[in-house]
This record gives C-alpha cells, sequence and structure tokens, in this order.
C-alpha cells in the first residue's frame, strides 16, 4: 500500500439558508506515502474546505475519500476524532496554542488524548521540542515566544503523535519572510524523515519547497504538477501521480 | 472513560479554575451558603434531637400513663372532658389485676405553696403517691428514706422534698425532720430526692411528694389519678398495655362496643410529637438550602456557559488535535462539579462552625454527624453535575472547524 489518500469525486456543498454553495466540484486527487505536495488556490478556490476534509475535521457530500485505504465517509465524530489524533497532525498558519498552557503542555496534548501515561508523554513532548531546537523553551508560555517559535511548537505538537501526514495550513502566512524560510526549512527534514507533508498556501515562493503542487480553481483541480528543480533525484526514484486534468 | 482520563479531565479543570481564581470563589458562593445553611441547621436540629432523646429515655421506655386525657389530645380535647375521672380506688384494682405488670403506682398533683420559717417557695408541685413510684419512676431519696405502705395508709403528714426546693426554702438548715408548710399543713420532712435534672425544659426537682392518702385528705380527692405502670417485661409493653387496657374497660365498666373511657400514654408518643415538628423543621430547612442551591447552581451554568463561549478556540484546538466529544464533556463537568464541590466543602466547614459557635454561645445544642457532610457533598456534586451538564454538552457538541475559527 503506497497510497496515503485517495479522493474520488469529492463534492462539497454548503446550505447557506436555503442556497446551496458548492465550495468543491468533484475532486479526484491521490497522495502517496512521504510526498511533499502543495495546495494552491486563490480565497474561494476550496482549498480551506479541501484542507478540512483531508485533516477529517469534516465529511465530503459526495464521493469517497480512502484514508490508508479506509473509507472517512461514514466514520462518526469519534471515529474522526481518532483519526486526527493517530493519523494527522496539523499546523495552523494562528498557530493554535492554548496561551496558558506551556510549550511543553502544549505538545504533549494530542497524546492525553490517546491515553499515553503522563511519564511517556512529558518525554515523547521533550523530544518533539527537541527536534524543533527549541528544547530550552519547553516551560515557556506561547506569549513569552517569538512568531516563529510558536510555530515551531506547533510543529513539535504536529509531530509528537508520529502521525502518518502533517497538514499545514499556511503555516507561514503569520510570519516575515525570514522565519518563514526557518519553517520551511523544518519542513524540508520532516519530509526527509520520511514523513508526508501537505501543504496549503498561496505564496509561489512557498510551494516552490515541495515536489508536487496542486492548483485548484472554482472547486476543481486546475493543475496537478510535479516540480522538477532540487527535488529531481529523489522524484526519479518515485512512482509519479497521474496529473489530473 | 479509563480512570486517566478522567484524572485528565480534572488536570485540565483544574488548571481553568487556577487561571479564574476571583470568578470561582464568587461562584461558588452561591454553594457555599446552600451548604452552610443546611449543615448548620441540621447540626443544631441534631443536637436537639440527641438531647430530646436523652432526656424523654429518662421517662422510661416500659413504662405506661393510664390516665383521663390523652397526651396531645389537641383539638379534640373536649370529647375526653366527660370522662369520669379514674379514683384511687380504680388504680388499686387495676394494679392488682395486671399480672405483666413490674409495679404500679397512682399519681395526683397539685401545687402549693411550700414555707419553712421566713423562707417560701410559691405554687411547688406537690405529688401524691405510693412507696411502688420509686421503682416505676426511678425516684429515690438522696438522704432520709421515702414513705412506707404504713405512712400512707395512715394519713401521715410526711414529705419528701425535690433539690430545687430544699435550696428554696433552707438556704443553710439541714432540712431532714424539720416540719415545713404545705399550703397550710404541716408536713415532717423524712427524706430528699435525688437530683433527677430537667426534662424538656421542666425542673424535675422542684418538686414535693408526699401519701397520696394523706394527699386526698388534705387536698381533696377530686383530682383524676395517673396511674404509672412499669411493664415487667420492656419488649411486651404492648401486651401490658393490651392487659391494662381491658382491666380498665371492666373497671370502668365500658360496654362492648362503647370506647375506651380512659388514655394509655407512652413515651412513644412524645416522641412521636416531637419527630412531627422537628420533621416540619427539616422540610422547612431542605426548602431553604434547596433554593440557596438551586440560586448557586444557575451561578455555576452561567459561568460555564461563559467560560464555554470564551474557550471555544481551546475547545476547537483540543478537537483538531483528537479530543473526543466526551473529552470535552468530561472537562467541563468535572469543572463545574469542582467548582460547586468546592463551594460544598466550604459550607460544610463554615456549618459546623457556626454550629458549633451557636452551641458555644447559645443553650441550643449542636451536633454534627457524618451523614450531614456526606449530604453537604452530595447535594453540591449533585447541582454540579446537573448546572454543569448542558454547558459541558454545548461545549462538547462544537463543531471543530467553526470553533477552530472563532475570534
Amino acid at each position: 500500500m503506497d497510497t496515503l489518500i485517495d479522493l474520488k469525486d469529492i463534492t462539497k456543498i454548503y446550505q447557506v439558508g436555503t442556497v446551496e454553495v458548492p465550495a468543491l466540484r468533484g475532486i479526484t486527487l491521490s497522495i502517496e506515502f512521504n510526498e511533499y505536495v502543495s495546495i494552491m488556490g486563490q480565497s474561494g478556490s476550496g482549498k480551506s474546505t479541501l484542507m478540512n476534509i483531508l485533516g477529517c475535521l469534516d465529511t465530503p457530500t459526495e464521493g469517497t475519500y480512502l484514508f490508508k485505504d479506509r473509507e472517512i465517509g461514514g466514520l462518526d465524530d469519534n471515529a474522526l476524532a481518532d483519526i486526527r489524533n493517530r493519523e494527522i497532525g496539523f499546523v495552523f498558519q494562528t498557530f493554535n496554542l492554548l496561551p496558558r498552557a506551556t510549550a511543553l503542555h502544549n505538545v504533549e496534548l494530542p497524546l492525553i488524548y490517546n491515553g499515553t501515561p503522563a511519564k511517556e508523554r512529558r518525554q515523547a513532548a521533550r523530544e518533539a521540542l527537541e527536534s524543533v531546537g527549541l528544547a530550552d523553551r519547553a516551560q515557556h508560555r506561547p506569549n513569552e515566544l517569538s512568531g516563529g517559535q510558536r510555530q515551531r511548537v506547533a510543529i513539535a505538537r504536529a509531530l509528537v503523535n508520529k502521525p502518518s501526514v502533517i497538514l499545514a495550513d499556511e503555516p507561514t502566512g503569520n510570519l516575515d519572510s525570514k522565519t518563514g524560510e526557518e519553517i520551511m526549512d523544518i519542513f524540508e527534514e520532516i519530509h526527509r524523515g520520511g514523513n508526508t507533508i501537505i501543504l496549503v498556501t498561496h505564496e509561489e515562493y512557498i510551494a516552490h519547497h515541495t515536489q508536487r503542487s496542486i492548483r485548484l480553481l472554482d472547486g476543481r483541480v486546475a493543475v496537478d504538477e510535479l516540480r522538477r528543480d532540487d527535488n529531481v533525484a529523489r522524484e526519479a526514484s518515485r512512482e509519479s501521480p497521474s496529473p489530473a486534468s | 472513560m479509563n480512570p486517566r482520563e478522567i484524572i485528565e479531565s480534572v488536570r485540565i479543570a483544574m488548571a481553568a479554575l487556577r487561571t479564574h481564581k476571583v470568578r470561582a470563589a464568587l461562584t461558588t458562593l452561591g454553594i457555599l451558603i446552600g451548604v452552610t445553611t443546611v449543615i448548620g441547621l441540621v447540626s443544631l436540629v441534631q443536637g436537639l434531637n440527641q438531647s430530646f432523646a436523652g432526656q424523654v429515655a429518662s421517662l422510661g421506655s416500659n413504662v405506661l400513663y393510664v390516665e383521663k386525657y390523652p397526651w396531645f389530645a389537641g383539638e379534640d380535647w373536649y370529647k375526653y372532658r366527660n370522662r369520669k375521672n379514674i379514683t384511687l380506688e380504680q388504680a388499686d384494682r387495676l394494679a392488682g389485676m395486671l399480672t405483666t405488670a413490674e409495679t404500679a403506682a397512682p399519681v395526683v398533683y397539685t401545687r402549693r405553696m411550700i414555707k419553712f420559717g421566713d423562707a417560701r417557695a410559691e405554687a411547688i408541685l406537690i405529688r401524691g403517691t405510693t412507696p411502688e413510684y420509686q421503682d416505676v419512676a426511678d425516684v429515690f431519696t438522696a438522704s432520709g428514706r421515702f414513705f412506707s405502705a404504713v405512712d400512707n395508709h395512715r394519713h401521715n403528714q410526711v414529705c419528701i422534698l425535690g433539690q430545687a426546693v430544699v435550696d428554696a426554702i433552707f438556704p443553710d438548715a439541714d432540712p431532714l425532720y424539720q416540719r415545713v408548710y404545705i399550703g397550710s399543713y404541716r408536713f415532717l420532712v423524712i427524706g430528699i430526692k435525688e437530683k433527677k435534672g430537667n426534662l424538656l425544659g421542666f425542673n424535675q426537682d422542684e418538686d414535693v411528694i408526699i401519701p397520696i392518702r394523706t394527699f386526698e385528705k388534705f387536698f381533696g380527692s377530686h383530682r383524676s389519678v395517673e396511674i404509672m405502670v412499669e411493664a415487667a417485661d420492656a419488649g411486651n409493653l404492648d401486651e401490658t398495655k393490651e392487659e391494662a387496657r381491658w382491666a380498665m374497660r371492666i373497671i370502668r365498666r365500658n360496654r362492648p362496643g362503647e370506647p375506651d373511657d380512659f388514655s394509655i400514654n407512652q413515651q412513644d408518643m412524645l416522641t412521636d410529637m416531637y419527630q412531627k415538628v422537628t420533621g416540619t423543621i427539616y422540610l422547612v430547612m431542605i426548602g431553604i438550602g434547596a433554593v440557596s442551591l438551586i440560586v448557586g447552581g444557575i451561578g455555576i451554568m452561567n459561568i460555564m456557559l461563559v467560560s464555554v463561549t470564551e474557550r471555544t478556540r481551546e475547545i476547537g484546538i483540543r478537537k483538531a488535535l483528537g479530543a473526543r466529544r466526551r473529552n470535552i464533556l468530561w472537562q467541563f463537568l468535572v469543572e463545574a462539579v469542582t467548582l460547586s464541590c468546592f463551594g460544598g466543602l466550604l459550607g460544610i466547614l463554615i456549618g459546623f462552625g457556626l454550629g458549633k459557635l451557636i452551641a458555644a454561645v447559645s443553650p441550643l445544642p449542636a451536633s454534627v454527624s457524618l451523614w450531614s457532610v456526606f449530604l453537604g457533598l452530595g447535594f453540591s456534586s449533585t447541582v454540579g453535575i446537573f448546572f454543569g451538564l448542558y454547558p459541558a454538552a454545548k461545549a462538547a457538541r462544537l463543531n471543530p472547524i467553526e470553533a477552530l475559527h472563532y475570534e
């Protein structure tokens, strides 16, 4: 099983009053293990909706979503929560850390919900913080950290459960370009470590870090292309996905 | 829900409460006042109960009182007014007929002035009875002697004084074998009663005991006699009661189908009466406590709703990271229950303190029992669960996407 995520004809229609507003109009794409994918598109293109569905925060109106060959469509709230907990690491534009909790506690959060004992939890959280270079900031609260440091805490939190995929929604959107580059370096490293990363962004230079770029337009996949720059060597060793129209 | 998840909920709830200390303290005040009220009143009523039970026990649980009137006749008193008096002769016949009684003593009462020299005491209870009274009522002499059957038979003018009467008219002198005036008749003091203390606020030592035949000779025989019957077997009081009833019906010539024209009273009736009264107090107390607990509970619900709204984003984050509905539900429920139980615990402590304080500065007794502690805790945690459930369920139902983007 090489395919991590397999979407077929995913549509999502929001009911606003009596009006039906389609956000996704039939998305078909698959993402392999250890791929580094960016999803791009203007606001209103449906990339947030796609992100929510990929992250199991929402379910599609129609179509099938196979995650590790498991159908997500019919799952209830609790099952979705478990998948988010074990399989998905979120990184948000606004960091979404708990403001009153220490960095360490923030990183521990996902482990609390899968019942890891407190001691192991703290250990794993420390290691995750170390991996993003924040071991010395474990007892700091988010408001005592810089934006880049906060985002690194959030990345540590996304990594702590050893998820199958990291979903990052505009992870550099609230950072200056230098800090943004630092964050991208971390993603690079995570990817090199064997992780799958899906990155939602509307900035071209951020998308350049990824191997594959998916552009959405009006709820459809407009472009799905492999990038042929510094990732060529790895690309060659990998079976290339069929680009959708 | 495994224990570890519950422990985590408690940790999270505690951390949330620590960040809003003043708010938590104010919120819990309602519960605190409610529980304080309940515990304070319960400990007072309990104290009264114990003191009452102790006093009533001194009446003797195996003693029946055959009388003209029932105790606590209430509004029906007029029904018994036309009953004929019980006479001394009837009392003697009853004593002779009873087989299951240990002993029986007739008693009549009046009030008279007592005088010794210039010292006098007004309206002292004069009790006319027989020597059997000692056993039936557990009344014995501390010094001197009780009168004998011969004293009674001969209408001897002898008396036994209660301690309070001795204190009133013999401040210095030894009362034994002095002659005192009871009303306008001279009596020889032959004994001093052992101290008995108070019974329901009535000083049992403020009395004088004289032979019943002497009593009737000097103070008249127009009073109805009360017959105290002590059952041989305290466990079989009902049997003795039935026997006394049928004997009295024969003595008083009650025809079949006619109701008794006398009443048989017993200590239970006092207890029953008392329980009726305190039952009402309990009800009022529970009412007051319930109202303040409900008010406190509404306060908790209000604050929890505010808290859920404030922390919508936190809920969204937790859900995105894999918190299930029940994790969120527990987190907020535990917070509400902790708030109310904290108030409950403080309320128990303050309620106890209040009870003890009242006991210390007033004649009211106070007693604190374990069950009232559990009652207080039980009430407050129930209130916490009841009023915390709605806000917690609201939090648990939040849509993670909307919650994440809540500003």
